[in-house]
């Protein structure tokens, strides 16, 4: 015979229940056929034996009966009724169903049901954006890719790598003439073209002398040129100038290349001067402290 | 100490820590042990010959005392170097050469898809291949920067500094767009590249570098970011100057594509007024990027100080078109093989190594 009372009394309060999960504040029932989730005395579906469920199953909405005159055949014991996909449908289909079952039954079905008719439109929704995919990690894999790269970090020596590429650059002259100091660097390639050139360059500054004089009105360009890169931790002087000037002398710096090179070869006085003629005051000045600027 | 040291049975022990007794003795006034004055005496036979000498069973793993155990571990190792460097000077130009310790760059085996500079076959590629547009000087890099769904913080500020460290870059934010949609998008407003950066729990993790008018694309690892403001003694910002690039050790032909792939991020001049140079630098397959303003102090000595934000990268793809993760051809996947040590040789199969 089926006493709900007594069995509620029993696994609700008193004894064990094996679906109860209780909480700090709540009791939940773990049971599947559940209206509502929590462990109550009129949500049970072992302490009532009229009772109803709405369930989903692979997108499809189920309404499952339980009658009394059914408790003894547990085989029998759920009606399963599939409802309708249109949501207003299957809302009738249930008030159809439950005619003359209690409130509190059919109205929590109606809102179990619209509860699952909600979740399914997202998921839908969902399916059709971009998923996100979840890659695993090997934390094996990763510890050992951490070390490594730590390891490869410490073989790059990256400072002296770059290092060595910028010097390496500025010798092969990629700078073009921007950077006058490198009087060492052109000595030593003097040193070696000495034979080649010499007769090169002699004709070459004779050149310059005629055409110093030609440049002499430009030499306020070369003159913040050298003060920019002389003074080299000017970040902030007028680059735009600069770089325009350049822009302008880029012929004539040229022309300076190769008398910069004479100018480590030979003394650096009278007609290599030629394009610092004007500045010529200013220039003995810097040629003095050029020579100290390599300790400097 | 000494009763320990009493204890242990040879007298070879005994003797050896008498020796360091006595000189302590000497150091910091300890009370005498009937031992120590028994030790003397022979101590100072020994001192007469030649300092002291032990048996030659001896051996320092025997003391059981661990600092006085290390510090004649010590001893012993600065001995036998001394002697060995005497060795050495007196043999003079007949000593053999220093001996090179193995790293694994010495022990790596050569691989065979090196690119030799003069090789026709690589240059006709290059001059085919999709970057060749940028290299004869057609195109103009222009970037778009953006992110996977929903940035955090961190990976919004990395985006921002990228995009001031390369010239002609753009941020745009996400919003949950399909890559598909947005390639034929970048593409018809003329931008060259497309880069995504991934991110996962709050920290960027991944980058697709995708070149546009359907060029390759490879999709990185990308580990340790660091932000400016986390970088130790940097300098001001970059400015707007178009950056130096240096790309070292990309010598296989893997290694060559991916090199120009990243030297085809930025523009072809170079300002040299604003002295920045970006540097990816690739040392056992992890490419290091980092980002420095450098100063010529004179002819032999360049300083540098970094500024923009770093980070590596491990490459985990390289795919023929552009971002396709189903249908694509992929021209190279990083497989997890599981290889065998060798205890003197080193083979990088794994690696399908971007450098020797």
């Amino acid at each position: 015979m089926q006493h709900d009372d007594v069995i509620w009394d029993l696994i609700g309060n008193k004894s064990f229940c094996s679906y109860k999960v209780k909480t700090k504040t709540q009791q939940f029932c773990r049971n599947e056929y559940n209206i509502t989730g929590l462990c109550n005395r009129s949500s049970c579906p072992l302490a009532n034996s009229q009772y109803a469920t709405v369930r989903e199953e692979k997108g499809l909405c189920y309404l499952y009966m339980k009658v009394i005159e059914r408790a003894a055949f547990p085989a029998r014991m759920w009606e399963k009724v599939k409802l309708d996909r249109n949501y207003a449908k299957a809302l009738e289909q249930i008030d159809e169903n439950l005619i003359y079952w209690p409130r509190f039954i059919r109205h929590k079905c109606k809102q179990r049901l619209t509860k699952i008719t909600q979740y399914l439109i997202r998921i839908r929704k969902l399916t059709l954006k971009r998923q996100r995919k979840l890659v695993p990690l090997s934390r094996k894999v990763e510890r050992r890719e951490k070390r490594r790269e730590e390891k490869a970090l410490i073989a790059a020596q990256l400072e002296n790598a770059i290092e060595k590429e910028l010097l390496d650059r500025l010798k092969q002259g990629t700078y073009g003439d921007i950077y006058n100091f490198p009087i060492h660097a052109f000595d030593k390639a003097m040193e070696k073209q000495e034979e080649d050139t010499e007769s090169e360059e002699e004709e070459e500054e004779d050149e310059e002398e005629s055409g110093t004089r030609e440049f002499v009105a430009e030499d306020e360009f070369e003159e913040s040129d050298l003060s920019d890169f002389e003074g080299s931790s000017d970040e902030e002087e007028d680059d735009e100038e600069v770089s325009s000037e350049e822009e302008e002398t880029e012929e004539e710096l040229e022309e300076e290349k190769t008398k910069a090179k004479s100018k480590g070869k030979a003394p650096l006085k009278g007609p290599i001067r030629k394009k610092r003629a004007y500045v010529e005051i200013e220039y003995e000045q810097e040629t003095e402290p050029a020579q100290k600027s390599k300790a400097t | 100490m000494d009763s320990n040291e009493a204890t242990t049975s040879e007298s070879v022990s005994k003797k050896k820590g008498k020796t360091k007794k006595v000189k302590r003795k000497v150091k910091h006034d300890e009370a005498p042990v009937q031992e120590m004055e028994q030790a003397e005496g022979e101590e100072t036979e020994k001192k007469s010959e030649s300092g002291p000498c032990f048996p030659p069973t001896f051996s320092v793993s025997e003391i059981k005392n661990k600092q006085r155990r290390h510090s004649m571990f010590l001893k012993l190792k600065e001995e036998k170097r001394k002697k060995k460097k005497k060795e050495r000077k007196a043999l003079g130009d007949k000593a053999p050469p220093k001996e090179v310790p193995k790293t694994i760059e010495n022990q790596r085996i050569y691989d065979e898809t090196t690119v030799n500079p003069e090789d026709e076959e690589v240059a006709f590629d290059e001059g085919t291949d999709e970057f060749s547009a940028y290299f004869n000087r057609l195109t103009n890099p222009k970037v778009l920067i953006t992110t996977s769904d929903r940035p955090r913080g961190r990976t919004v500020r990395f985006c921002e500094q990228l995009a001031t460290v390369i010239p002609h870059a753009h941020v745009y934010y996400r919003r949950g767009l399909a890559l598909k949609r947005v390639i034929p998008q970048c593409v018809s407003r003329g931008f060259t590249y497309l880069m995504v950066i991934n991110e996962d729990r709050k920290v960027p993790n991944g980058l697709v570098l995708c070149h546009l008018p359907d060029g390759p694309t490879a999709h990185f690892k990308v580990s340790n970011v660091r932000l400016r403001k986390e970088m130790k003694r940097r300098g001001k910002d970059p400015t707007e100057h178009v950056p130096e690039v240096i790309l070292n050790n990309f010598t296989t032909r893997l290694g060559h594509s991916i090199g120009r792939m990243f030297a085809a991020l930025f523009p072809h001049d170079p300002q040299f007024v604003g002295r920045q140079v970006a540097t990816f630098h690739n040392q056992r397959d992890f490419i290091f990027f980092r980002f420095h303003r450098y100063i010529f102090k004179n002819e032999k000595k360049v300083g540098i100080q970094e500024l923009g934000p770093r980070f590596t990268l491990k490459l985990r793809s390289l795919q023929k078109g552009t971002f396709d993760s189903k249908f694509g051809e992929y021209e190279w996947v990083h497989k997890q093989i599981h290889y065998n040590w060798s205890f003197y040789v080193f083979y990088f199969i794994y690696f399908f190594s971007l450098n020797i």
